[in-house]
């Protein structure tokens, strides 16, 4: 149980640490690590490697960014094994489905509750 | 050392440091992330949640957290030290959605606030869902 903790912080945390080493030593800007990370999940995703990091490391690779990713290729794989190529349209949402409303329901509220703080 | 010399050794010796000094902190941030998400999963799975649905709970909340902690400008002060930390977990992409949204209300709730809430999470939504598509495509071809 503890052990499950651990690596959930060391994957997570080495996940991110390489998106820093991106930011200190490339050009990346933060909007282009995000999507290259989604991306990178969709691919390893497919090729059927972030399952075993998931199974391993838990929050540690599903919370990271490349988690998403891995979330819409393993829902289109399954759609696809049920509904053919419609699957292909509807499995990365619909496994995606709630992480999105919320995320946009969450956005909506905050903005139109909270004041922005001058940033100048 | 004269202080040409010492400003181009400067030059070098500052963004190493800063590294040493961002990249062990981003890796502590998003770690303590992911482990307050197992604990939301662990909870889900203790109240008898399937894993998939356990693992979702995991992340609609830190959703929801890094929206509370952004409209309290908390976020955004802590992902000036913790970098890539705060940016690369699924906080980071609520918080992509949540600051722009605040900052361009006053620039009216269609255009101001619903589309600037998508300026970083829609390219992130574009490029995965279609490098999805195009996987699900590849399944088709070869067979299901």
């Amino acid at each position: 149980m503890l052990t499950d903790y651990l690596w959930a912080f060391l994957v997570g945390g080495a996940i991110c640490a390489i998106g820093q080493v991106l930011i200190d030593y490339t050009k990346l800007t933060p909007a282009r690590i995000l999507v290259s990370y989604v991306v990178i999940g969709v691919i390893l995703g497919g090729l059927g490697v972030y399952q075993p990091l998931l199974d391993f490391a838990g929050a540690g690779a599903s919370i990271p960014l490349t988690g998403f990713g891995a979330l819409l290729a393993k829902g289109v794989k399954e759609a696809v094994a049920e509904q053919g190529l419609f699957g292909v349209f509807s499995g990365g949402l619909t496994a995606s489905a709630a992480g999105i409303a919320v995320a946009i329901f969450a956005a909506l509220l905050t903005a139109l509750l909270a004041k922005s703080k001058d940033k100048s | 050392m004269t202080a040409k010399e010492y400003q181009s050794a400067a030059g070098k010796a500052i963004p190493h440091s800063k590294a040493a000094r961002n990249i062990p902190t981003a890796f502590v941030v998003g770690g303590l992330l992911c482990v307050i998400g197992q604990a939301i999963i662990d909870l889900a799975l203790f109240y008898g949640l399937e894993k998939d649905v356990a693992s979702a709970c995991g992340s609609i909340s830190l959703i929801i957290l890094s929206a509370l902690l952004t409209g309290f400008n908390v976020y955004d002060n802590i992902a000036k030290y913790a970098g890539a930390g705060t940016l690369v977990p699924i906080t980071g992409f609520a918080n992509s959605m949540v600051s722009p949204a605040m900052e361009f209300k006053s620039e009216g709730y269609i255009l101001g606030l619903g589309a600037k809430m998508f300026s970083i999470a829609g390219p992130v939504l574009v490029y995965g869902i279609s490098a999805s598509v195009i996987y699900g495509l590849i399944l088709v071809l070869m067979g299901g």
